[in-house]
């Protein structure tokens, strides 16, 4: 059979990777054959354009069990508990169709964590959308939303927190990133097929024509106006199924029935097969008419690409395969044996007994193109860091404050996270609303703490500084709750690689994390790169996501950021600059400016900052504590007294009023105490030369900011009401 | 002696095991119960957790009915024996007709997962005999179909039976009357929206669940011959 000619544009592949695939096989490819190509080596599978950089990363520590190039990084949080964390991306299937794209995004997640073998217990949702005054915005909020929350509630694991940004840059190209935290339960999985006449069990939902080519069509290339034409790759979920899937998993695991197990996701059925076999050396001879379908006279690439969803593949030893299918028949999901492991080293496909493809497993799995793409510094960048950064005062200081408060992306975001089950499996010691979740782990009194910051903006005006600031306020934002950060898993959002001002700040963002996780000691296991976040040759800001995991000791010994008790001290740490407005929300909100440079980090600073954080936390020295980031010191005030319904007032004022309260200087935070452990906690500042300073004291019900008071009855509407009476235009 | 607690797992279940927990902290005896299983095994309290039984299709709680543990736990209520459903397991109890009413979307028309406060207006129960009347407990709802209706004529009658037992303090979903929590006319089938089984750990933000499932062993120390 002769493929047409150009076929294979169409499904994403270049006239000189067509070359190589030819050279690779020594032939024309079958239709079934450049199919599976077209996924596996799809920038989404093979991440062509990111490996490069990416190998910079640190990837090592003490505690990290297992890195990057499984399904999700493990991470040994106490003797013998260990945790997995890994964060990925939705956003074009959530542009085209917000409702489904939001939720087969969360059963991805969380079926990465169960290919690792441990029980999904947490999830959070970072998501950036665009201006709310958009009719579709709005829509795509709802939808995004609705479709998590379903999701996410019905398959039985809490969202207990994530991000929710406004930016016009997201408007055409939302970020629906997800990520989400399993506990391993016994025996780690992993993704492998080592002995030659195991058989390959696929099993959960049947195979239909939904998904064909969401890795290639959909999150490969970017938006044009034709873009809701590609809504039929995108899948449509059944929660009920993924609820089955992970009981009936990890009862396979525990009764010890599985060798290799590895989910479905992007690239549909070519992804595991092609990559298990290829990490054994190993190859697969697949049946395809033993595969359950959900509609007969499938085409055979259809079968081997559909991304259709709630399906996962184990490698079993041919005496437990029976056993294997009792289980799924317990918890009603339909399995086959669709194939065996052999030690051809090719993926073997057949139908009817014709073979339809015979390729090597490395062809689809490891030699991808790998591209060296050109990097250019954007020549816009330098006349942007050169403007003024928006640090004008307005004049009106309480005008100022409230606009900040009640701006969307600093607005209080209980409308999304009420609208998730945020307390299953009780373990939510801190939920949604804090600097991070705290999480007790089931069967321990170790708890995590989980968050995840992607500061667009900053990384915008310099990306290798925005970098370095993300991952420090990811770590800073775990240290504020009592945890000692260890590890990150990051998604990088970007436009295009193949232009060079994006492949520039690609680089640049990787440098900044390399750096920051160095000097934080916080190693990266694993995550999701997203090019292709553009629409019409307008991309996003580089918005690199951090998830930042942290551990605590003790459950019990977590502090939140709510303030506490009146005659407390207001304790700020850190130092304070007066122009660290580049990128801030004051200069967006007030002067509606977004230039200039972004605030400098100095790494040791934030190491002392987080190092006396925790020490305080541990020693139950303070009653809460807050860190200083997106409007600076009057929103951390502002938030800690509107979750404490307590007021407080300030004494002291520094500098330009304007300046010392909406500054963004990192390596910051406000920590409240007694007065009786002021002594201890201004000490253990001192003793490694970290400023600190009293400022003020908890009580009343004001916002007291020494220039101007507000009661707190005003804060608290305008920062509660704020998403509730933007969204309602579409949801009256 | 302890009370035994069969805790039935329906397929799209996720609260059996929290149930689990926080029987057990409180000395119940508890085991799993697959819904496929026509018999329960020996146990005091039923209980029907929260979760989406058969992923919530067609309507919440409306295939569950049919699941075949069903038969086993109606003819439980009927010899007296106390039967709990929780959020889910309330909706399953209003399908299979073991309480009256049914339960719609809430009125806001969005998933809610919060805390509410709820008033104990009938502490003559089994499952309220730790609460005094005019109480108020802290437990968080987890729904989307909360909003509980039934028709005039039978409110008439619940009410003047105090077959509403607990009653929203700032009424969360639109539920009619406020309701929250009812038990059938006998008394010993216990159905409401909050979660008790997340209230029981201060940690987490209150104990107050306590008060519902520590009522419920009570009972079944108070009026079962010891067992050997």
């Amino acid at each position: 059979m002769t493929l047409r000619e150009g076929l294979h544009r169409e499904l994403g592949l270049t006239d000189d990777e067509l070359q190589a695939i030819i050279e690779r096989l020594g032939r024309d490819p079958s239709y079934t054959e450049l199919a599976m190509f077209s996924v596996m080596w799809s920038e989404h599978c093979s991440y062509k354009s990111s490996r490069s950089h990416l190998a910079s990363l640190p990837t090592e520590g003490p505690h990290i069990l297992v890195g990057p190039g499984e399904g999700a990084g493990i991470i040994e949080v106490a003797p013998g508990v260990s945790v997995a964390w890994k964060i990925e991306s939705h956003n074009h299937p959530s542009f085209v169709e917000p409702f489904n794209g939001a939720a087969t995004g969360v059963g991805g997640i969380v079926r990465d964590i169960l290919s690792m073998g441990a029980r999904p217990i947490a999830l959070m949702d970072p998501l950036r959308f665009g201006h709310l005054d958009d009719a579709r915005t709005r829509y795509l909020v709802d939808g995004v939303v609705h479709g998590i929350s379903s999701y996410g509630n019905s398959i039985g694991v809490p969202t207990v927190g994530g991000e929710l940004v406004f930016e016009e840059c997201y408007e055409e190209n939302p970020l629906v990133n997800v990520a989400c935290l399993g506990l391993v339960d016994g025996r780690l999985m992993s993704g492998r097929a080592d002995v030659a006449g195991h058989s390959v069990v696929l099993f959960g939902s049947a195979t239909g024509r939904d998904g064909i080519g969401g890795a290639s069509v959909l999150a490969s290339a970017e938006f044009d106006e034709h873009s809701h034409e590609k809504r039929p790759s995108v899948q449509v979920g059944d929660p009920l199924t993924e609820k089955l899937l992970i009981e009936a998993s990890l009862e396979l695991i525990r009764d010890d029935l599985v060798a290799g197990f590895q989910d479905l996701g992007a690239g549909g059925l070519s992804c595991p097969t092609a990559e298990m076999a290829a990490k054994s050396h190993m190859g697969m001879d697949l049946d395809l008419d033993r595969v359950h379908l959900r509609e007969a006279d499938m085409e055979p690439f259809e079968v081997m690409i559909s991304e259709s969803q709630e399906r996962m593949l184990a490698v079993v030893e041919p005496g437990n395969v029976g056993a294997v299918l009792e289980i799924c028949g317990k918890w009603g999901l339909e399995a086959s044996a669709v194939g065996e492991v052999t030690s051809s080293g090719n993926i073997h496909v057949r139908l009817n007994g014709a073979t339809v493809a015979e390729v090597p497993a490395e062809s689809l799995a490891d030699e991808g193109p790998l591209y060296d793409r050109p990097r250019r510094r954007p020549d816009w960048l330098d006349a942007l860091q050169a403007r003024a950064p928006g640090d004008d005062s307005r004049g009106d200081l309480e005008k100022a404050f409230l606009e900040v408060l009640g701006s969307p992306s600093v607005a209080s975001k209980r409308w999304a996270w009420e609208q998730y089950d945020h307390m299953l499996f009780l373990g939510t010691v801190q939920g949604p609303g804090g600097d991070a979740a705290v999480l007790r782990l089931p069967g321990t009194d170790t708890a995590v703490a989980v968050t995840t910051d992607g500061p667009g903006r900053f990384c915008f005006l310099d990306p290798y500084e925005g970098a370095k600031l993300a991952v420090a306020e990811a770590a800073r934002n775990v240290a504020c709750v009592g945890a000692r950060p260890v590890a990150i898993t990051n998604c990088l959002n970007f436009g295009s690689p193949e232009r060079p001002e994006v492949m520039w700040q690609f680089a640049e963002v990787v440098r900044g994390i390399r750096d920051a996780c160095e000097a934080l000691a916080t190693p990266v296991t694993g995550g999701n790169v997203s090019f292709y976040n553009e629409t019409q040759g307008r991309a996003i800001y580089p918005t690199p996501v951090i998830g930042m995991l942290g551990v605590l000791e003790s459950a019990g010994g977590s502090v939140g950021l709510a303030f506490g008790s009146a005659g407390d001290a207001l304790v700020l740490l850190g130092e304070t600059r007066d122009d660290d407005f580049g990128g801030s929300e004051y200069a967006k909100v007030v002067n509606h400016t977004v230039a200039g440079r972004p605030p400098v980090l100095d790494l040791e600073a934030e190491l002392r900052l987080q190092g006396v954080l925790i020490e305080a936390a541990t020693r139950g020295l303070v009653r809460s504590s807050h860190d200083l980031s997106s409007g600076g010191l009057a929103i951390t005030l502002a938030e800690s007294a509107l979750a404490g319904r307590i007021g407080f007032a300030l004494r002291e004022r520094g500098g330009q009023d304007h300046r010392w309260l909406f500054s963004e200087s990192p390596s910051r935070a406000i920590v409240t105490c007694s007065g009786a452990a002021l002594d201890e906690v201004l000490s253990l500042a001192s003793d490694v030369g970290l400023p600190a300073s009293t400022i003020g004291e908890v009580g009343g019900d004001a916002l007291d900011f020494a220039v101007f008071a507000l009661p707190l009855e005003l804060a608290t509407r305008t920062f509660e009401d704020a998403l509730p009476s933007r969204l309602s235009a579409t949801m009256a | 002696m302890r009370a035994r607690v069969g805790v039935v797992v329906f397929p799209g279940s996720n609260c059996e095991r929290d149930c689990v927990k926080s029987l057990s902290q409180l000395g119940a005896e508890t085991e799993l119960v697959w819904h496929d299983d026509p018999v329960l095994p020996e146990v005091d309290i039923v209980v029907l957790p929260g979760g989406f039984a058969h992923g919530d299709y067609l309507r919440t709680g409306a295939l569950a009915r049919f699941s075949p543990i069903m038969q086993a736990v109606t003819d439980h209520a009927e010899r007296g024996g106390l039967v709990l459903g929780v959020c889910n397991g309330f909706q399953v109890l209003c399908e299979t007709g073991l309480l009256p009413g049914a339960l719609h979307k809430n009125k806001g028309l969005k998933f809610m997962c919060k805390w509410t406060e709820l008033r104990v207006d009938n502490a003559a129960t089994p499952f309220t005999s730790r609460a005094s009347t005019g109480s108020v407990l802290k437990i968080p709802i987890n729904h989307f179909e909360g909003n509980w209706y039934c028709d005039p004529e039978t409110l008439q009658g619940m009410r003047e039976r105090d077959q509403i037992v607990l009653r929203y303090v700032d009424n969360p979903n639109g539920a009619l009357d406020d309701a929250a929590g009812i038990v059938n006319e006998n008394g010993n089938v216990f159905g409401l929206m909050p979660h008790p089984e997340r209230a029981c750990d201060e940690l987490l933000g209150s104990e107050d669940g306590i008060v519902l499932l520590g009522s419920a062993i009570d009972h079944v120390l108070k009026t079962t011959p010891a067992r050997v």
